[in-house]
């Protein structure tokens, strides 16, 4: 039982840009024995997934593993022939992708895709594995276990995806599982369960796994024991438990504080006084389907406006039609009063110069071809008429106000950015047209917590110099308990329930709130069994133990 | 089948001493990730190269006269290996030139250039050089006929040259290598006039199709698939002979209706490359950021989408120049294309060609028709050069 499975001693990789040979991860240990669960947590870049590719002696293209050595079983892969390797991979080590969706073939149905390994590896006849994966599905509590694995993979949803990779990685009943990332890109409702039946499963077949995630709460629920690494180094590593409650490093009790920043509240708003935007009862639908019904909520001048749901709840399409990229096909929107022309190409220069919007994906929402000063220097022209020298102070002027050093990064290109600042330059540029009033889609999501509370703050810290008022779209409640003043939960194009954050946060709640806010991972260990416990779906492996 | 057991046996041979090689490496080397990563078709493939290249010496240090009978191949490929390292040499000296002369700009540039991109370079300028200023550097006329035709290339008496015509006379007696360096002039110009004409129209209605969608997207995309639908060739030959009725009528110089007519069918394969590349990137949230402040449909072409579409563009170029260059060749070879006298590369090509012939006894005569086909090898070799930098510079900045 406590038998060493995987040992890496002194683990250095280096990445080749720019025809150079820069190093990733420099010099890292790791011990792992049967059936432990180990955590692997940083921020991005910090080497977590080389890591984990690394402990199956893989590396990406372009990355090298320049020394040290990966011993699993004893063998060291490192040096291993493709041929060892190649009986290793997939029966004694599998793999799970932080995206199933891009990790599965489309053109082969999931049962073929998951009967693959083990007839490769000759371990069983393929009618068997099918009747394996099967009784795998139905452990992980797939829906249809029977049939689920006849369709391919665009015909099942995202979680029951990355369920049926679970399943995948399980076929060959391998010694050890690398999960990357496998919850991060789901909705906290759908991330529930893949974490209990990943738990799960993991536990019944007495597997080992690394599980990389930035998450701290999900890889609390997940590991045994947990390290924390930065840039390519190791930072710590302890026991789960005496991880969370005395975190010995500076930067482990930086990640661990990150939850902690909420705004203090402000007063109530005065009756009567007109909402900067407010939406009147707005349907609207994409060609024939209807995706919004009767949306209707009002946004203050100086608040924070937190639309809350799970993905294809109509929060962005809520954005969408307020910006006037789809039209509402029923009701308006006011703007200070007045209404708004319900397409954006209708909407005066000043009526699109107020409402501006910032983008999940930094990387998506700059030119990649512009300079910073460009970028922001546009629409400040665009809509000041500011030219030469004037444009440029404007352009500092928003670049400090970012908190970023103006002359450094002016004439650099985004690609020449860290995400956080990339997404600070996409908050410059909404500034810059001088509005009263941003959406803020997602603005975190796609950001390390440290990161992402830097973001939270500036954005906060603007607010009240400026006045703004912000509609802030997420899924993530830690970010709504930090910035909102009042909710808006959604739900299939519907508003469940909206009012003032201290109230929303009391129960009771609608339903479907309280399923939203009990979903959110928190710190303590046990959370995962507490709460399943609660919901009265405990053990899901007892029904289908009597059957193997 | 003698000769089938000899390849066998020799890849069988390469195959043997690659797995020995790999396997010595990793032995010897302790390991290293080279040898250690190496696939055994790379092995096989240093092996190879191994073998080509003494082979390649040996052949290059063959007798090039057999009892009196010229070893033609020996001679021709004499010719390619010394011209290939002439060119290097140029080529490097040119960038060095390039890193020691000039702005902080454009020393930065030579300094990260590859030496491929350095040649390819140096002879679209020489090309740029000699097209420009053809009337002051070639000795006779484009048109001048001389009593003596048929002259052999070289310029040594002995061997039927001519020291006044370096390269030659064709067939009715004019200086060829005062009509290579004319060629210059027509050719690329008129293709390079005629690729930059089918860029404009095609990227410009690309873009306009992949932004605007819907009806426009429709009406253009049909027509360019009805267009394309016309083996191009044929059409050219077709809206030429219109052309020609119409170019006698309106008194307008012919080749400007060429310009139009291949520049139109060719945009066509622009605009596809065009919309395709700039549906990708109308999806990105720049755009939309860029529609939601209100930026017109010229901003968002050439200021948002055009610099995130030049990698493709420039790569569509390169090869776009060298199609249109052999259409040009074509229709003046079937009569419609460059008129005579002036002088083309094709028609240049296609006039000589039977001299191509001697080639196993006489290989100076037959170089006559090489000439030309080589002056339009070389330029296309070059541009793809420059292209293939263009776009490994700017895919490096991406990431």
């Amino acid at each position: 039982m406590t038998q060493q499975l995987l040992k890496i001693r002194g683990l250095k990789i280096e990445g080749k840009s720019d025809e150079v040979w820069n190093p990733i991860v420099n010099g890292i240990d790791l011990d792992l024995k049967k059936g432990e669960v180990l955590g692997l947590i940083g921020e991005s870049g910090a080497g977590k997934s080389t890591v984990g590719l690394a402990a199956m002696g893989f590396t990406r293209d372009g990355c090298r593993i320049s020394g040290g050595t990966v011993e699993f079983d004893g063998v060291d892969l490192v040096t291993a022939s493709a041929a060892v390797k190649r009986n290793m991979l997939g029966k004694r080590i599998a793999y799970v992708a932080q995206s199933a969706a891009a990790s599965f073939n489309p053109a082969h149905r999931l049962i073929d895709q998951h009967t693959e390994a083990p007839t490769q590896h000759r371990l069983r006849p393929r009618a068997e594995s099918e009747l394996d994966g099967i009784e795998l599905y139905r452990r992980l509590r797939l829906p249809n276990p029977d049939h689920i694995g006849f369709r391919y993979p665009h015909q099942v949803s995202g979680g029951q995806l990355q369920r049926a990779m679970t399943a995948m990685a399980m076929s060959c009943r391998p010694d050890l599982i690398i999960f990357d990332e496998p919850t991060t890109a789901l909705d906290v409702t759908t991330q529930i369960e893949v974490l209990a039946a990943i738990r799960d499963i993991v536990e019944q077949f007495d597997t080992a796994a690394i599980y990389i995630t930035h998450d701290l709460a999900v890889v609390a629920q997940m590991a045994n024991r947990i390290k924390v690494l930065l840039r390519g180094d190791e930072v710590e590593e302890a026991e789960t438990r005496a991880m969370l409650s005395a975190p010995r490093e500076d930067y482990t009790k930086s990640l661990w504080a990150v939850r902690s920043f909420q705004r203090p509240a402000k007063p109530a708003i005065s009756t009567g006084a007109t909402p900067i935007v407010s939406l009147k009862d707005v349907s609207a639908s994409y060609g024939k389907s209807p995706v919004l019904f009767d949306v209707a909520f009002d946004i203050h001048a100086g608040r924070t406006v937190a639309v809350v749901g799970e993905s294809g709840s109509g929060k962005s399409t809520t954005a969408r039609c307020i910006t006037g990229l789809l039209p509402p096909s029923q009701g308006h929107i006011e703007f200070n009063g007045e209404a708004l022309p319900l397409d954006y190409r209708k909407r005066s220069k000043d009526q699109l110069r107020q409402v501006q919007m910032i983008y999940q994906m930094a990387d998506t929402a700059l030119n990649p071809r512009s300079s910073i000063g460009d970028i922001i220097g546009r629409p400040v022209q665009f809509y000041t008429g500011l030219t030469g020298s004037a444009k440029r102070k404007r352009v500092e002027e928003l670049l400090a106000q970012i908190e970023l050093e103006p002359g450094q990064y002016i004439d650099r290109l985004p690609s020449e950015l860290s995400g956080g600042q990339k997404q600070r330059i996409g908050i410059a540029r909404a500034l810059a047209a001088d509005p009263q009033f941003i959406i803020c889609d997602e603005v975190t999501s796609a950001l390390d917590q440290l990161v992402a509370e830097g973001i939270l703050k500036l954005l906060a810290q603007l607010q009240d110099d400026l006045g703004l008022s912000y509609m802030f779209i997420t899924h993530d409640l830690a970010t709504v308990r930090a910035i909102s003043d009042e909710v808006v939960v959604m739900k299939d194009g519907n508003v469940v329930e909206q009012g003032p954050k201290a109230e929303m946060f009391q129960p009771p709640h609608h339903p479907y709130t309280d399923l939203l806010l009990s979903s959110v991972p928190e710190m303590d260990p046990d959370w995962l069994t507490n709460l399943l416990n609660g919901r009265g779906v405990d053990n899901i492996g007892d029904a289908a133990v009597g059957k193997m | 089948m003698s000769w089938l057991m000899n390849l066998i046996f020799l890849l069988i041979a390469t195959a043997v001493v690659a797995w020995v090689f790999r396997f010595a490496g990793q032995k010897l080397s302790g390991y290293k990730p080279f040898f250690r990563d190496m696939p055994f078709a790379v092995a096989f493939g240093y092996v190879a190269g191994l073998l080509v290249l003494i082979g390649a010496v040996s052949y290059y240090f063959r007798p090039v006269d057999v009892n009196g009978v010229p070893a033609a191949g020996v001679i021709f490929f004499r010719w390619a290996v010394q011209g290939f390292i002439g060119f290097a040499i140029a080529a490097y000296l040119f960038r060095l030139f390039g890193r020691t002369v000039g702005t902080p700009g454009t020393r930065k540039l030579f300094r990260a250039m590859p030496l491929t991109a350095a040649f390819g370079v140096l002879v679209i300028l020489l090309y740029a050089l000699v097209s420009i200023f053809a009337g002051s550097i070639a000795p006779h006329g484009q048109e001048e006929i001389f009593a003596n035709a048929n002259i052999v290339p070289g310029g040594n008496p002995m061997m039927g040259g001519d020291p006044n015509f370096p390269l030659g006379t064709d067939q009715i007696g004019r200086d060829i290598y005062s009509r290579l360096i004319y060629g210059a002039q027509n050719t690329v110009g008129i293709a390079f006039a005629t690729t930059c004409l089918a860029f404009f129209v095609g990227g410009s209605l690309g873009f306009l199709a992949a932004i605007v969608g819907g009806w426009l997207d429709q009406i253009l995309s049909r027509t360019v698939d009805v267009l394309m639908a016309i083996p191009a060739l044929i059409f050219a030959l077709l809206l030429m002979t219109i052309a020609s009725v119409w170019s006698n009528q309106l008194g307008i110089d012919r080749t400007l209706f060429m310009i139009l007519i291949i520049a139109m069918i060719d945009s066509t394969r622009v605009y596809r490359l065009a919309r395709a590349v700039g549906q990708n990137i109308v999806v990105m949230d720049y755009i939309e950021a860029a529609k939601l402040r209100g930026e017109g449909m010229g901003y968002l072409i050439f200021k948002e989408i055009l610099p995130n579409a030049t990698a493709p563009l420039l790569a569509e170029f390169g090869l776009r120049f060298c199609f249109v260059f052999l259409t040009i060749a074509s229709l003046s070879f079937l009569g419609v294309g460059i008129q005579p006298p002036l002088a083309d590369w094709g028609t240049m090509v296609k006039d000589l060609s039977q001299f191509i012939n001697f080639a196993a006894f006489a290989p100076n005569v037959a170089t006559a028709p090489l000439l030309a086909a080589g002056a339009i090898a070389l330029l296309t070799v070059a541009v793809n050069f420059v292209v293939d930098w263009m776009l490994h510079k700017s895919s490096g900045l991406k990431d």
